[in-house]
């Protein structure tokens, strides 16, 4: 014991230090300054301190540009001159078809980085942290899905430039930067609804791992059982009817219609519907989840 | 006496685990303490309900008169909480995680860096603030932590397991933070399974064992009560244990307990020890060391719960270098 003894001797000034950053002159009156609760700006202010924080991770961790920048980039490229010629007759033809089911498909994979990203700061203990704050409960959930909302943006801008390059051209459809802009602002939306799954899925799932192989197993097969790829007619009978009911492809052929041609009001009308039904049912359940995940 | 913590009858269950069976805990303005036992005894749980992150099935709790679940909004603005786990952002650096929550607690943009930097200094982090805590050692990471539940300068800190993992080192130097913390007027609680930073760090322990208190006092009580001393004896000559256990089983009704060529036996009181010396002479054994010391926190919970509090490994190290 006696060493113990000695490091604190030698180190009394450092106590004093440590305890007057601790305590604080200000803090003897501290039970009449307590909140009572969260104001809703304040709560507002929390959420972009915490999708700020989402954002400066990228910084320290590049491969995470390259995953959320890159990848969709190569799907886009290998997907126009692979497969371009043999399923669209030319990959500029293909180029046309696909890009907005790329970007649909962008859209649903990015909000794993969601759940993937909701479940590590719990499995690490740094919910935690924040749940001990007094700050608003919505705050980390709202920061992160605000955070990747953002995101999505950049990824849905980089595919249309890089498409843009490769010879894409916006149709007249909606007229062309509103159609864009259109494009831009439903799949965010319909991206949202989505991720309130995905947050489900985070709260529920014991770590990251888990919640990566839930969504290779069950965003991979929707994803593709859809028309964002080709189109459906091809299809065996049975496998035809789940594709046009699938809001992957309802999503894709809006996406369609704003960005290049074709119906665009029954599709849009039908996402926003899709969206509006994932929201009311999965997120009050994210958020009981979360709130229970203790 | 004003109490700062105060829990009455704390129940938790988690399925048919039933991780608190009713805890009491009364923690006194500006004191620290101890909440000892081994894992799974329910301290975290209890750490959890105090700190709002978990709701309890039974009882009551309140921090500062502030009742943790219908004002868990004030609890959380006195309370500043270290878990078993650094909780911090391992991908930002220290300087970016202290800022971060300088923010999310109300802090202005320049108040926040200025509190996050002084805080860095403060736990000799400085020269590491603005590399990103993945890069960090346990201790390092340990000490981010703690500055962490500080940035709000909370007036009840939970500190859960704070040494759990690290070198002796960097232990001792938690535990020099934690000594300045408290000159400073915050009240700390402190969950450990290392019955030397209890008795180093405590005013008061309180002994939990399967979710239920099983002894409550200060160091010197519960080691009052489980026997109070050891007398402990080894020969110069390895071959003369026998004869010093034979001597020594005179004044103990357990059996001695033999580690290497130490001998040792817990005795009521001081007045054993000429009786002892003085057997051993006419036995003719000569002593390389013959001492009487207060039991240690360890030999407290073998008496309490039957077991050892501690992993064997630690508790061979302590013994060997008693």
């Amino acid at each position: 014991m006696n060493p113990v003894r000695t490091v604190m001797d030698n180190t009394d000034s450092e106590y004093t230090e440590v305890a007057e950053v601790a305590a604080g002159a200000e803090l003897a009156e501290y039970a009449g300054t307590l909140a009572p609760r969260v104001g809703l700006v304040e709560g507002v202010r929390q959420t972009f301190s915490l999708a700020w924080r989402t954002l400066v991770q990228i910084r320290h961790n590049p491969l995470e540009l390259i995953d959320f920048s890159i990848q969709p980039v190569m799907f886009l490229v290998l997907f126009t001159y692979v497969f371009g010629g043999a399923i669209g007759g030319s990959p500029h033809a293909y180029l046309m078809f696909a890009l907005p089911g790329i970007i649909v498909q962008n859209a649903l994979f990015t909000t794993l980085n969601t759940a993937t990203g909701l479940s590590t700061d719990l499995k690490e203990g740094f919910f935690d942290r924040l749940r001990s704050l007094p700050i608003a409960r919505f705050a980390p959930l709202a920061g992160r899905i605000l955070a990747d909302i953002a995101k999505q943006a950049w990824a849905v801008a980089m595919l249309l430039g890089i498409g843009v390059i490769l010879g894409f051209r916006f149709g007249a459809g909606a007229g062309r930067p509103l159609g864009a802009l259109a494009a831009l602002g439903l799949v965010l939306v319909c991206t949202l609804a989505i991720s309130w799954a995905l947050v489900l899925v985070s709260m529920l799932a014991a770590n990251p791992e888990k919640v990566q192989i839930f969504g290779f197993v069950v965003l991979f097969p929707i994803t593709f059982t859809s028309d964002a790829f080709v189109r459906t007619a091809s299809m065996p009978g049975w496998l035809q009817a789940w594709a046009k009911a699938n809001p992957v492809s309802i999503l894709s052929d809006a996406m369609r219609g704003l960005l290049v041609s074709g119906p665009v009001g029954r599709p849009v009308a039908e996402s926003l519907l899709y969206a509006a039904a994932f929201t009311l049912v999965f997120a009050p359940l994210a958020v009981r989840a979360f709130k229970r995940r203790a | 006496m004003t109490y700062s913590i105060i829990a009455e009858g704390l129940v938790k269950r988690f399925g048919d685990t039933v991780a608190l069976a009713g805890v009491d805990l009364a923690v006194r303005t500006g004191s620290v303490l101890g909440l000892l036992g081994p894992n799974g005894a329910g301290k975290t749980t209890a750490v959890r309900i105090l700190a709002t992150l978990v709701r309890p099935d039974g009882g009551y709790a309140a921090v500062c008169g502030h009742d943790v679940v219908s004002h868990a909004h004030q609890v959380r603005q006195l309370t500043g909480l270290t878990g078993q786990y650094a909780s911090v952002d391992n991908t930002l650096t220290g300087f970016e995680n202290l800022t971060l929550i300088g923010r999310l607690t109300g802090q202005s943009r320049p108040a926040a860096k200025a509190r996050a930097r002084e805080l860095l200094a403060c736990f000799r982090l400085d020269d590491a603030g603005d590399r990103p805590v993945k890069t960090y050692s346990g201790g390092m990471r340990r000490r981010l932590d703690l500055a962490a539940s500080l940035v709000n300068r909370p007036r009840v800190l939970y500190l859960d397991e704070p040494t759990t993992g690290l070198d002796p080192l960097s232990r001792n130097e938690m535990w020099d933070v934690v000594r300045g913390l408290t000159a400073s007027g915050v009240t700390v609680l402190l969950t450990t399974q290392y019955l030397e930073e209890a008795d180093l760090l405590a005013d008061e322990i309180v002994v939990v064992d399967h979710g239920t208190v099983i002894a409550t006092g200060t160091p010197e009580d519960l080691k009052a009560r489980a026997g109070a001393l050891t007398l402990s004896v080894r020969p110069a000559l390895a071959a003369d244990l026998p004869a010093v256990v034979g001597v020594v089983a005179g004044f103990t009704r357990s059996d001695p307990e033999v580690r290497a060529t130490t001998v040792t036996i817990p005795v009521s009181g001081e007045d054993v020890m000429p009786a002892v010396v003085r057997q051993l002479e006419d036995a003719g054994v000569r002593m390389a060391e013959l001492s009487l010391r207060g039991s240690t926190l360890d030999e407290v919970f073998l008496s309490l719960t039957g077991r050892r509090a501690e992993e064997p490994g630690t508790a061979e190290l302590e013994g060997s270098a008693a």
